[in-house]
């Protein structure tokens, strides 16, 4: 069989068990709906849970980043993984305790006010779509890609499959198929990497093959040679990073806090049965992270290595064929820069921006580009960070069935991410303002339509912003975290450990936490982008970053105010206590 | 903290100030493997290397996820046992 029909096969095949498993598992009422019941096996919650987090980013874009930043993007490894320690000691067996449905659910009870449930929601939303539109536009892609339809047609069947198993098995049928996905996205993501490791190191387990020497008989380790090799074209060592050491601390720290504070996720953790479940599910979740992002890094270096050893001082003549392949793609373009008609790689632009290709071919065939040059520069060749992952297989000459797993392993990451998503907005939606705030009324039969009528109206929305991705998209994803970290976060966290805090002070906080944070990065990534340099920064701290400082304004503001305002009522200093310890959960989630 | 004294036992009150202590502790080495060993000291760490990793860039992009896995098992084991002293688990 050719690649083309492995791929269809493939992403044919695990489209068809999802749908099985959501028509399966459909929800028959509202807790299923929201938190499939609440007796999910920790372990599997765990696997469920490591699908929704790792999205099309981590999957496709994570070893690429790590592949052209080195030391800098330890930021992500470190920040997307130490979160979850966050998660499990500080915050989710206290709100599987407290058992209800929702994040804001919790903020509201404990700050006894319906205004802090609505800020709550308001942060949920604006977190989740800056967050589902890059989830789309992933499924887009990698149809594009794969299976050569055009983008727009990618997302609608994209919106389709994830329309049938999320709003018709909301939570629960979530749940089983981001178990499914994962072990599609894991096995897609791990058997190439093993090849590669073996292929440059001699040794198949990525994470030891990266700390090898490498098999060309040179006696060094990987390391070392990427360090020479990209310290000879004139970029900076691979293990050295280019930021400042205050900005890697801040990154990591509000990646970390806005991973802890990321509504989607904390969800999860409600699912399981019982408090200590939540916190033996956090750590089988960050397990089954951990198998992916330990591999990244490795990933990332022999793609380098692989990719420079391929391409530099080739003629353009004998390029691979993946390299043509990418080229017609848009994902990569050579500029002949001295006219030899041989690519050479090297520190540094090789032409202005993106590409833009002319409709002409060059003497040696390649596609010609109307960009201005990059004078400055000898590099000659540019490369899309994204196709590290997605052409690996190609580069490493691996057969046809990995290349086809790939793809449907990239389309598992973006579709698990995207549901889960979607249950956060739909639920905030029909629960926290319908039921909770607008319309207390409203029977079980007709919330459950509500959820699914707004996840409904949520697939479209993202959808849409999937076809049409609005130019701030990318510019934003800052946002998420930051202000996840900066909202959410320290409201929760108080909500638990201070018996003191009061709704005055938690609204304060949250709305100071958030303005601070939503205008700082707006500023500098949307209003004025050319003021975005290190010189222009609070105390050096990028938009990436400040998530962190907004968090500690939160802090202070809220204690602040909380201080000088009554303290909060003896039921809700009851209903701490009760949350603290774990006997109980079961009763609370009853009611 | 006086609140405190109004409305919980003395076996809930004395579990929550062994739940604080582990959890400042655990905390504590949650920041030196990452925060402290990946970024603030690394540049000292890289001095020393683990196979072919320089030891900083090591925790960095390994080491740290490691030990948070570590973390936050021994954290479930020593809380069940915890509970259990003070009759309060689930």
């Amino acid at each position: 069989m050719d690649t083309q029909t492995l791929i269809y096969l493939f992403v044919g095949l695990s489209f068809t068990m999802y749908i099985g498993i959501a028509i399966w598992s459909r929800a028959g009422s509202t807790k299923e709906f929201y938190v499939a019941g609440g007796g999910v096996n920790p372990v599997v919650n765990g696997m469920a849970t490591a699908a929704d987090w790792m999205s099309a980013a981590s999957f496709i874009s994570m070893a690429g980043i790590i592949a052209f930043a080195g030391y800098d993007a330890s930021v992500y490894l470190m920040g997307w993984t130490g979160g979850y320690v966050m998660l499990a000691l500080l915050l989710a067996p206290y709100l599987r305790k407290f058992g209800q449905f929702t994040v804001p659910d919790f903020i509201g009870t404990r700050y006894y006010s319906k205004a802090a449930r609505v800020v709550a929601v308001v942060c949920l939303i604006f977190i989740s779509f800056t967050y589902i539109a890059g989830q789309m536009r992933g499924v887009g892609i990698v149809f594009s890609r794969f299976l050569d339809v055009p983008i727009t047609m990618g997302v609608i069947i994209g919106m389709a499959i994830v329309f049938f198993y999320a709003v018709l098995g909301g939570m629960k049928g979530i749940t089983y198929t981001q178990v499914a996905q994962y072990c599609v996205l894991i096995f897609a993501y791990m058997v190439p990497a093993f090849f590669i490791s073996f292929l440059i190191t001699g040794n198949p387990i990525p994470q030891l093959g990266l700390g090898s020497t490498v098999n060309d008989g040179s006696g060094l380790y990987v390391l070392q040679k990427l360090d020479l090799v990209l310290q000879d074209m004139g970029f900076g060592a691979y293990t050295d990073g280019s930021k400042s050491m205050i900005d890697v601390f801040c990154i990591t720290a509000a990646l970390m806090v806005g991973t802890a504070g990321l509504p989607h996720v904390i969800v999860r953790f409600f699912t399981v049965p019982k408090a200590s479940d939540a916190r033996k599910s956090a750590g089988w979740a960050l397990v089954f992270i951990a198998l992916l992002y330990t591999t990244a890094p490795a990933v990332g270096a022999f793609a380098r290595i692989n990719f420079i050893e391929t391409v530099d001082q080739t003629e353009y003549a004998e390029a691979p064929a993946w390299f043509k392949n990418w080229e017609a793609n848009d994902l990569i373009a050579w500029y002949d820069k001295n006219d030899d008609g041989v690519m050479q790689l090297a520190a540094g632009d090789a032409f202005m921006g993106k590409p833009s290709y002319a409709d002409t071919t060059g003497t040696a065939g390649q596609r010609m580009v109307t960009n201005p040059p990059n004078e400055e520069s000898a590099n000659e060749v540019y490369v899309d960070r994204d196709i590290m992952v997605l052409a690996n297989p190609e580069i490493a000459n691996l057969p046809g069935w990995v290349i086809a797993l790939v793809a449907a392993g990239g389309l598992a990451a973006a579709l698990s991410t995207a549901a889960g998503l979607l249950l956060v907005i739909s639920s905030s939606i029909s629960h926290d303002l319908l039921k909770s705030t607008f319309r207390p009324q409203i029977t079980e039969k007709g919330e459950l339509m509500a959820a699914r009528i707004s996840a409904t109206a949520a697939i479209v929305v993202a959808g849409y912003l999937g076809i049409y991705p609005p130019g701030w998209v990318a510019q934003v994803v800052a946002f998420a975290f930051g202000l996840a970290a900066a909202s959410l976060f320290p409201a929760i966290f108080m909500g638990i450990f201070s018996k003191s805090m009061n709704k005055e002070g938690a609204i304060a906080g949250m709305v100071t936490g958030l303005v601070f944070t939503f205008s700082y990065i707006a500023y500098f990534k949307l209003v004025n982008p050319e003021a975005n340099v290190a010189a222009n920064w609070l105390f050096g701290v990028s938009p990436e970053g400040i998530g962190v400082i907004g968090m500690l304004l939160n802090f202070a503001v809220a204690i602040v105010v909380s201080k000088m305002t009554a303290s909060p009522p003896l039921e809700v200093r009851k209903l701490v206590d009760s949350i603290r310890v774990p006997r109980g959960a079961g009763d609370a989630a009853a009611h | 903290m006086s609140e405190d004294e109004v409305e919980t036992t003395e076996s809930e009150q004395a579990y929550w100030s062994e739940n604080i202590r582990l959890l400042v502790t655990l905390m504590a080495i949650w920041f030196v493997v990452s925060f402290g060993a990946g970024i603030l000291f690394r540049d000292f760490l890289d001095q020393f290397s683990l196979g072919g990793y320089p030891l900083g860039f090591w925790f960095a992009q390994q080491g740290s996820i490691y030990v948070f896995i570590g973390l936050i098992f021994y954290y479930t084991w020593k809380m069940k046992r915890i509970e259990r002293k003070y009759d309060l688990d689930d």
